[in-house]
């Protein structure tokens, strides 16, 4: 048993470390577009980082996340574009700015629960656009642009990573270092286990002497600072803060779908899920404008001639292999993988004693 | 009987206050507001917003009726019901009648949401509610982006089905539209009542929707029932936006998101458990939102803060929202 537990370490530091390696090369090897295109995957596991501690690990479903992310871009496009900020300085100022927002958008999840709370919490995703629009966008367009040159890499930077999109990257996985770090020392404190047990029944953990009050706001508040500082680093990357009907909306539903799909209330799921909808997104764009082969499967040409041009085809594909993918691993790519990890010991004739799970009536 | 521990509720009571002090203001402002503007302008926008709050409780009849039976919020419905729109201009372009047209869109609906409960959902039934809720965003998506790739990405305009006309009574304006939309929502409700209290199906519905192992037990194919909840919704989802659409600029793929959105509030504000709470918040919603809209000036592009600001404030003194059963925990 002991064996079992310490062969998957192994083997989970193993790979986690030669992905690391790789990533933390990538940047040399690739040409500047893909080096974006994978610190857009590396903020997007971020703010799933950060949703997953409250979907995940607190029991909380939140559609508004989205708006965090917002709050986090505008804070730092705002700064950097129009008040001459480094772009370094403004991250902890969307992070705390995202942070305190997330608390008092919190408030309501101490009385309001489940689905109820996600509606309001859809309700923040629908209205920020409108507030961003009103308040911090004069021209209406819904966006801020920052002039490229404000986002060079500072003169401390390792002279041999300075390109923009390098800096970029190296700031992005540095970034999500530390927060999965953060993350992994949170579940594992008094805090994250009171986390837990407000989810698995508030009632029972209120009675052990945990405050579900405390708990639910820091979670929150918590989460939102990780979506803030995805969307801070977002404006470092693509170059625009951007927030329209679709935009707030579509980033809040793309990371539920990448902390559900990388493995909700696991560690490393929602960075995995992250890299998933981004890399699918990306690979379902390409496929669309040039249809001659998926993969490396190639595609017969009445088929060919059907995708060709439909942009609009993408969002269906993405739509249909998030649902394929939910009935093959409903627990996500990281549960499916421990699941099948199991599987494996347990073929090898070492059964496993399980322990019956509890009657409820 | 369990010993019970009584208390006074004085959170419960103040929470009460606030609500009966803010309704009242709410009335005084009215009030002034009518002195100030005349009682004619008050009164159309009333109607306007009658007119589409009953739109909003019709696609939130349809969210309840599905999160009723089988526990899902369903993400989808505004999309399916945009897919049938679609599918009702298609065939409102063919020589028949349009009341024919009509029937037939509904039919396909019907049997299209027993498919997708069938094919799409049922695998999945038994999952996470996470992972249904992904399931019903993945055919948000799908359905949104099949809908353009089959009929285009243009607008189209559809006409209305019934002559437009208005009658003047008194300082009121009745439009045929509003008419239309309330008769049709009443029809929309004796129907459903008739059907889920009147009949063995209904019965077998309820039985499903308050207890699906004990359904189980006494013979409802609970499948069955889950097929028909979600081939139900889908119809009142077509219906709703086969009456919306004429009235809007015309048809295209975004036109069902922003009465999504506002079902949402009005399925959330009248608790998610309660025909008679769609229905009603549906009307609250829309009725908020065009006063609103009309009288206060900084709400201008920020429209939307006014349906979610309700809900917020009646979530937080009802958790369950205005209709919905109350939920007791067990330790």
């Amino acid at each position: 048993m002991k064996n079992r537990l310490l062969i998957a370490r192994v083997l989970t530091a193993v790979f986690w470390g030669a992905i690391l390696v790789f990533l933390l090369s990538y940047p040399m090897n690739n040409g500047e577009s893909d080096v974006r295109l994978y610190a857009q995957a590396i903020y997007f596991g971020i703010a799933a980082m950060g949703l997953n501690l409250l979907t995940g690990f607190n029991g909380q479903i939140s559609i508004g996340h989205g708006a965090f992310f917002g709050i986090g871009a505008f804070t730092s496009a705002i700064l950097v574009q129009e008040h001459g900020w480094s772009f370094l300085a403004t991250v902890p100022v969307a992070a705390v700015l995202a942070l305190a927002v997330g608390v008092v958008v919190g408030f309501p999840a101490l009385r309001v629960k489940g689905l109820y709370l996600a509606l309001v919490t859809l309700g923040l995703a629908v209205v920020f656009p409108d507030i961003i629009n009103k308040y911090f966008v004069d021209d209406g367009s819904g966006q801020i642009s920052v002039r490229p040159r404000y986002l060079r890499a500072p003169s401390w930077w390792p002279s041999n990573a300075d390109a923009p999109d390098q800096y970029a990257f190296y700031l992005a996985l540095i970034c999500a270092l530390l927060l999965l770090g953060a993350a992994f020392l949170l579940i594992r404190s008094r805090f994250g286990r009171s986390l837990i047990a407000v989810r698995d029944h508030e009632a029972a953990a209120a009675t052990v002497g945990i405050n579900p009050a405390m708990a639910k706001l820091g979670a929150f508040g918590i989460s939102a600072l990780y979506a803030g500082v995805a969307g801070s680093l977002s404006v470092l990357v693509i170059g625009t803060a951007e927030a329209n009907k679709a935009t707030t909306f579509n980033y809040s539903i793309q990371f539920l779908v990448a902390v559900v799909v990388g493995g909700a209330a696991t560690l490393f799921g929602p960075l995995v899920g992250g890299y998933f909808v981004v890399m699918v997104q990306d690979q379902v764009e390409k496929f669309v404008s040039s249809p001659d082969k998926l993969g490396p499967i190639s595609i017969p040409s009445f088929l060919e001639d059907f995708f060709r041009g439909k942009e609009i085809v993408s969002p269906a594909l993405f739509g249909i292999v998030l649902i394929l993918m939910m009935y093959v691993m409903p627990d996500g790519l990281v549960g499916f993988t421990k699941r099948m990890y199991n599987r494996i010991w347990d073929a090898r004739g070492k059964a496993r004693t399980e322990t019956p799970a509890p009657v409820l009536n | 009987m369990d010993a019970a521990i009584v208390r006074t509720d004085y959170r419960g009571i103040a929470l009460r206050v606030v609500g009966i002090v803010a309704a009242l203001a709410v009335v005084v402002w009215l009030v002034l507001v009518i002195a100030d503007d005349g009682l004619e302008l008050f009164l159309s926008q009333l109607m306007n917003g009658i007119g589409d709050g009953v739109v909003y409780a019709s696609l939130a009849l349809a969210l309840v009726l599905i999160f009723k039976t089988t526990g899902i919020l369903n993400f989808a419905q505004g999309e399916m019901a945009l897919f049938s729109t679609y599918v009702f201009w298609k065939i409102a372009g063919w020589p028949i009648p349009v009341w024919v047209a009509i029937v037939i869109t509904l039919a396909l609906s019907f049997i299209g949401g027993a498919l997708i409960e069938r094919v799409i959902i049922r695998p999945v039934e038994q999952s996470s509610p996470l992972v249904i809720v992904i399931v019903t965003i993945g055919l948000f998506l799908a359905f949104n982006a099949l809908a353009q790739l089959f009929f285009g990405v243009d607008v189209h305009a559809l006409p209305r089905f019934y002559r437009f006309e208005q009658w003047d009574l008194g300082p009121l304006t009745l439009k045929s539209d509003t008419l239309v939309l309330v008769i049709v929502l009443a029809v929309e409700c004796l129907v459903l009542y008739l059907l889920l209290q009147k009949t063995k199906v209904g019965l077998g519905l309820r039985t499903v929707a308050s207890n699906p192992e004990s359904a189980k037990l006494v013979g409802i194919s609970v499948g069955n029932m889950l097929m028909f909840g979600w081939a139900l919704a889908a119809a009142i989802g077509a219906l709703a936006g086969i009456l919306i659409i004429p009235l809007t600029p015309g048809l295209n793929a975004g036109s069902m998101q922003a009465v999504l959105v506002f079902a949402f509030a009005a399925a959330a504000l009248g608790g998610f458990d309660s025909v008679i709470g769609a229905v009603v918040a549906g009307l609250i919603v829309g009725v908020a939102n065009a006063l609103t809209t009309q009288y206060i000036d900084f709400l201008d592009g920020i429209e939307l803060v006014v349906p979610f600001g309700l809900i917020l404030g009646v979530l937080l003194v009802r958790p369950q929202g205005l209709f919905g059963s109350k939920r007791v925990e067990r330790v």
